[in-house]
């Protein structure tokens, strides 16, 4: 592990790079160009001045109410998503390759929703194998041959990034079914905006704040035809979900309504909502609830959050929904070892972003090599989001990596495994030093009349010393995202 | 605005005031008691429990005042009146400023942390004119920081239909069941100094009347007078003109059947005489008033709340 000799400051006495790759320095421990100016202003600032702002920083999160709510907690206490000072840069070359590759990623897995729900080619080629759609989880026989708004499925994506230790970036998961943490990102930027006024300046950071408007105009093509000005809302499941914050947040940036699923009503095959002056068409959902709640005639019949009959409504076409209901067949991680081919048969490209490699457990000759590895590997759950239902075989004893055995061998096709990666480092200010933690990055690509990506993303941060684990649930916080113009 | 944010803000407004209306009613017993024979005391708990529809068993102070501040059982103790207040709040924190979410929230963790022991023990005086400013400080952020839109006014319906019934419902355990004035009241000054002091109106009532106490003085003062908050012509004029603005700003047919309950609600007080409403029957009145209030509740939810969606799609 080789210590930085040539940092002028103490600020990076305890700056250790290891076999990941680090954003801010090169091997040699220069700080790279894109880096540059950060770096030598921070050496300018006293630790003291450093606190100071992170302080600044943490007061503007609580008083905006940027939080999120702590479940199994009855005070109603909220608490702030860490917030790291130090901005993760990108460099335009860099992003302009991302960019590329999850537009390109994102068609062809918005094509393979749509073929899968109707002809079935790809899984009549056996490019990708009919048992592992019929056994998704996420698979709603329910949208069999519906035909949706301009074919659009998946309209609002969050696709995490890695980036391996040789600095090329990999794709670690897709999410096309709800993905958050959009607000952060947004949120992030403008705290940044109020305590480094002069560094956002001068660095020519793209800005993100246009986000808002551009998830407006990609809900308003998903609206039925012939509806001019259509009327568009958030649909939450209340104030008791941890993500309340962020719909309510996004409702306020697009200027539309924020509704619970009893607040909307389902008449004649079409959806209305209550209103004091009456009732009121409905003609888009950005849904945060998921598929399973969303109605309970066809889904979960126990369910207070969605609307009965809505799924007749979206058949009929009468109303657009973002995102479509079973896009979650397209983010199983079984069928995401297979996006390098989905994308080659839509597309006839290669793709741009690699993937991790990957084992399905399903197939005997993967599942022995997991099983007989599983100390250095990675096992995840495929239906399974957030950090939850996974194994860090490096980290774990030998009884949890032995439980995790049972399990596999009990339901392989639930299972998958790839191996243990380093995130690449970026600098942190962590108890009063700059030290390297690993992270990773969440772009959000919306899906409308184009693909458009808002430059940068959440960067989320496994703020523990050496823990590679960044999900929020797993004591997580995020930095903002720089994209340099 | 959804109807279902229309419902949380009438409701928190009209638990708030339901919490500051037993907050006061106790708070003025408490103190008027010392100067009450044991017996006198009595009776005046017990109209005040009945007043704010509460079992009136149990009049030992203490017991009793442990019930109906912090007994979560029981249904109208102010716990109960400031956590409904809040947990609508906890609905509607889009609809209304942090401002007011943060103050009805510091008002309840408040009242969740104080003690019945340690209030009894120290001073329970102080404790009760808290909880009424901590109200009075929800109402000044809600006006100085609240949009004044459909929402406010759906705040402003709730809480004057609550203070009109509470008021009528006052008024009526402390004159109904007895005749006009000759036929005899309670000669207690004692008794209706309380009954002018749980309205907040002992000052306001001698700037008009100087401090000669009459029953139907007091009796006209809280119920026709329109300059006065707490008297129910003030109430039932500012519920008509809320709703008023309702009806324009939702521009709904259905507001006109709300708006003629609460004219007619409105004409019963305005155009009222003291010495009529005697001579008619004051119980026969106050009733009337109270019925009335909950008319126009009820057609405030048929109109904008609760609608009937069959109807909505006939009409």
């Amino acid at each position: 592990m080789a210590h930085l000799h040539e940092a002028p400051t103490s600020h990076f006495d305890q700056y250790s790079l290891g076999a990941a790759y680090d954003e801010m320095f090169g091997g040699d421990g220069q700080p790279r160009e894109h880096y540059r100016s950060l770096f030598e202003r921070l050496c300018d600032m006293s630790i003291a001045e450093l606190q100071q702002r992170q302080y600044a920083a943490d007061r503007a999160f609580l008083n905006q109410g940027i939080t999120f709510t702590v479940y199994g907690d009855d005070e109603g206490t909220e608490k702030i998503f860490p917030y790291d000072l130090l901005p993760r840069i990108i460099p335009a070359h860099e992003w302009d390759v991302l960019e590329r590759g999850l537009k390109q990623r994102i068609t062809a897995l918005n094509l393979f929703i749509k073929d899968v729900y109707h002809d079935g080619h790809i899984l009549r080629d056996r490019v990708v194998p009919r048992e592992l759609i019929r056994s998704c989880k996420h698979y709603r026989r329910q949208m069999e041959g519906v035909r949706v708004p301009h074919d659009i499925y998946v309209a609002v994506v969050g696709t995490d990034l890695i980036r391996m230790p040789d600095g090329s970036f990999a794709v670690l998961e897709d999410n096309l079914r709800v993905p958050s943490g959009v607000s952060y990102m947004l949120a992030n930027r403008q705290v940044m905006k109020q305590v480094f006024p002069r560094l956002v300046q001068t660095s020519l950071v793209r800005p993100n704040d246009h986000y808002g408007q551009t998830l407006l105009s990609t809900l308003r093509a998903l609206a039925p035809r012939g509806r001019q000005d259509p009327n568009i809302v958030v649909l939450t499941p209340g104030v008791y979900n941890s993500a309340y914050f962020e719909h309510a947040f996004l409702a306020r940036a697009m200027g539309v309504t924020l509704v619970e699923g009893r607040d909307l009503l389902v008449h004649n095959n079409y959806l209305y909502m209550r209103d004091t002056s009456g009732l009121r068409r409905v003609d888009v959902i950005y849904r945060r609830v998921d598929d399973d709640f969303l109605d309970p005639m066809h889904f979960r019949k126990d369910s207070q959050l969605g609307i009965a009959g809505l799924l007749n409504v979206y058949r009929s076409g009468n109303v657009g929904l973002a995102n479509a209901i079973g896009t979650g067949i397209a983010d199983d991680k079984a069928i995401y070892a297979f996006v390098p081919q989905i994308i080659k048969y839509y597309l006839d490209e290669d793709a741009i972003i690699h993937n991790v490699e990957t084992y399905l457990c399903s197939d005997d000759k993967h599942l022995d090599h997991v099983l007989t590895n599983i100390e250095r590997l990675v096992v995840k759950a495929v239906g399974e989001s957030g950090g939850y239902g996974m194994l860090i075989g490096e980290q774990s004893t030998k009884a949890q990596c032995d439980d995790f055995r049972d399990r596999v061998r009990a339901d392989p096709r639930n299972y998958i495994a790839q191996p243990t990666i380093q995130l690449s480092t970026a600098p942190c200010f962590v108890d009063g030093r700059v030290e390297a933690r690993h992270v990773d990055l969440r772009p959000y690509i919306l899906y409308g009349d184009d693909v458009q990506i808002v430059p940068g993303g959440l960067t989320r941060v496994a703020l523990k010393r050496g823990s590679l684990v960044v999900n929020s649930s797993q004591g997580g916080g995020s930095k903002d995202t720089w994209v340099l113009q | 605005m959804l109807s279902r944010v229309a419902d949380s803000l009438y409701w928190l407004s009209r638990y708030l005031e339901r919490a500051e209306h037993a907050t006061r009613q106790i708070d003025v017993q408490l103190h008027l008691m010392l100067d009450q024979t044991p017996d006198a005391a009595r009776a005046r708990w017990t109209r005040v429990l009945k007043s704010l529809n509460a079992r009136p068993d149990d009049v030992e102070p203490f017991d009793l005042i442990q019930r109906m501040t912090f007994d979560p059982t029981e249904a109208s103790s102010i716990i109960n009146c400031i956590a409904a207040a809040r947990e609508n709040a906890r609905q509607l924190r889009e609809h209304i400023s942090s401002e007011m979410w943060e103050q009805l929230n510091r008002l309840f963790l408040q009242l969740r942390e104080a003690k019945m022991e340690d209030t009894w023990r120290t001073e329970p005086h102080t404790l009760f004119v808290s909880i009424k400013e901590g109200i009075h400080l929800f109402q000044g952020i809600t006006d100085s920081t609240m949009n004044y839109n459909e929402g406010y006014q759906f705040i402003q319906v709730g809480r004057y239909i609550e203070r009109a019934g509470a008021v009528a419902r006052l008024l009526d355990v402390h004159f109904g069941g007895l005749a006009h004035p000759h036929g005899g009241y309670s000669h207690d000054s004692l008794e209706w100094i309380g009954l002018l002091k749980s309205c907040t109106a002992f000052e306001a009532y001698c700037k008009v009347y100087t401090a000669d106490v009459h029953p139907d003085a007091i009796a006209e003062f809280l119920i026709l007078n329109p300059e006065f908050p707490h008297s129910l012509a003030f109430a039932v004029d500012r519920i008509r003109a809320s709703l008023l603005t309702i009806a324009d700003q939702t521009e709904s047919r259905k507001g006109r059947s709300v708006n003629r309950l609460a004219g007619r609600l409105a004409a019963m007080v305005d155009y009222g005489q003291v010495d009529e409403i005697f001579d008619a029957g004051i119980h026969h009145y106050l009733d009337d008033v109270a019925r009335n209030c909950v008319y126009v509740h009820d057609a405030v939810f048929r109109a904008y709340i609760y609608y009937d969606v069959v109807q909505e799609f006939a009409d």
